[in-house]
């Protein structure tokens, strides 16, 4: 492979100013950027365990966090973004086992996930503030 | 041809890796574990709403709690470092950019299970 000395730039194929915007199309770059939410995420749990290992002071640091409104908001990204890619992931093992490919079908199964994950999430957000009381620690 | 000769693309490394089928297995594996292991996390989450400091450290020693979450961390952990590597690949211009990014989010994967495995002995170890 002859490694050119600059750059060709060649035009690019015109997608999204051309493709009309189908659920399934969208259901699929969101799986994969709930993916990419979830691994930035991760270091929320990361500092969870830390904290509740390090001590009392530590985990209190972490709690005034995540009770904090900013806290909250990254807390119900997190879940959305996890139920939403679990459910997508759910979607992907149908496809595996090679069922629901017929479009009616794909477009049903895209559209539950996105309903079925904002459900979800209000559903766990309402179980998690009436589990002691309050939600802010 | 010469026995003794190898082709010149796979020096160069051009070409398939071949690793493809096994990042699909393992991709699929992680993530169909990682379902009864990310709602035992949600579970485990909403149980702890409001819990003080000591509630929280004693639920974490639990034995089987300290299993489940190792075996999350361990799966959710290579899953996310396969996936981000799918992303990397498609997106990154430049081989450099790419190989840099690639070996930035193994350390990164790595770094995080390793502190969070840690940290959940740690807690199981010391009660």
């Amino acid at each position: 492979m002859k490694s050119a000395p600059r750059l060709q730039s060649r035009p690019l194929s015109p997608h999204l100013q051309i493709y009309r915007r189908t659920m399934t199309m969208t259901m699929s770059i969101v799986h994969r950027i709930t993916g990419a939410g979830l691994y930035a995420g991760t270091l929320l749990l990361a500092w969870w365990l830390i904290a509740a290992a390090m001590g009392p002071d530590a985990y209190s640091a972490f709690r005034s966090f995540i009770g904090s409104w900013p806290g909250k908001l990254v807390l119900l990204g997190y879940t959305w973004a996890l139920i939403h890619h679990l459910l997508g992931g759910l979607r992907h093992f149908t496809w595996d086992v090679g069922r629901g490919f017929d479009l009616p079908v794909a477009n049903s199964l895209a559209r539950a996930t996105l309903i079925g994950s904002v459900l979800l999430t209000i559903v766990v957000w309402i179980a998690g503030n009436s589990a002691r009381g309050v939600m802010s620690l | 041809m010469n026995g003794m000769h190898t082709p010149l693309n796979h020096v160069r490394g051009l070409g398939s890796a071949k690793t493809g089928t096994t990042h699909f297995w393992v991709q699929r594996l992680t993530a169909l574990v990682n379902v009864p292991l990310a709602l035992f996390l949600i579970a485990s989450l909403l149980a702890l709403v409001g819990a003080d400091y000591p509630t929280v450290r004693s639920y974490l020693a639990n034995p089987l709690v300290v299993t489940l979450l190792l075996l999350l961390i361990l799966s959710g952990t290579w899953h996310m470092c396969i996936g981000m590597q799918m992303i990397i690949e498609d997106y990154v211009p430049g081989r450099s950019a790419m190989l840099a990014l690639l070996t930035l989010n193994i350390f990164f994967s790595a770094a995080v299970a390793l502190a969070c495995i840690y940290a959940v002995l740690k807690i199981g170890f010391n009660s």
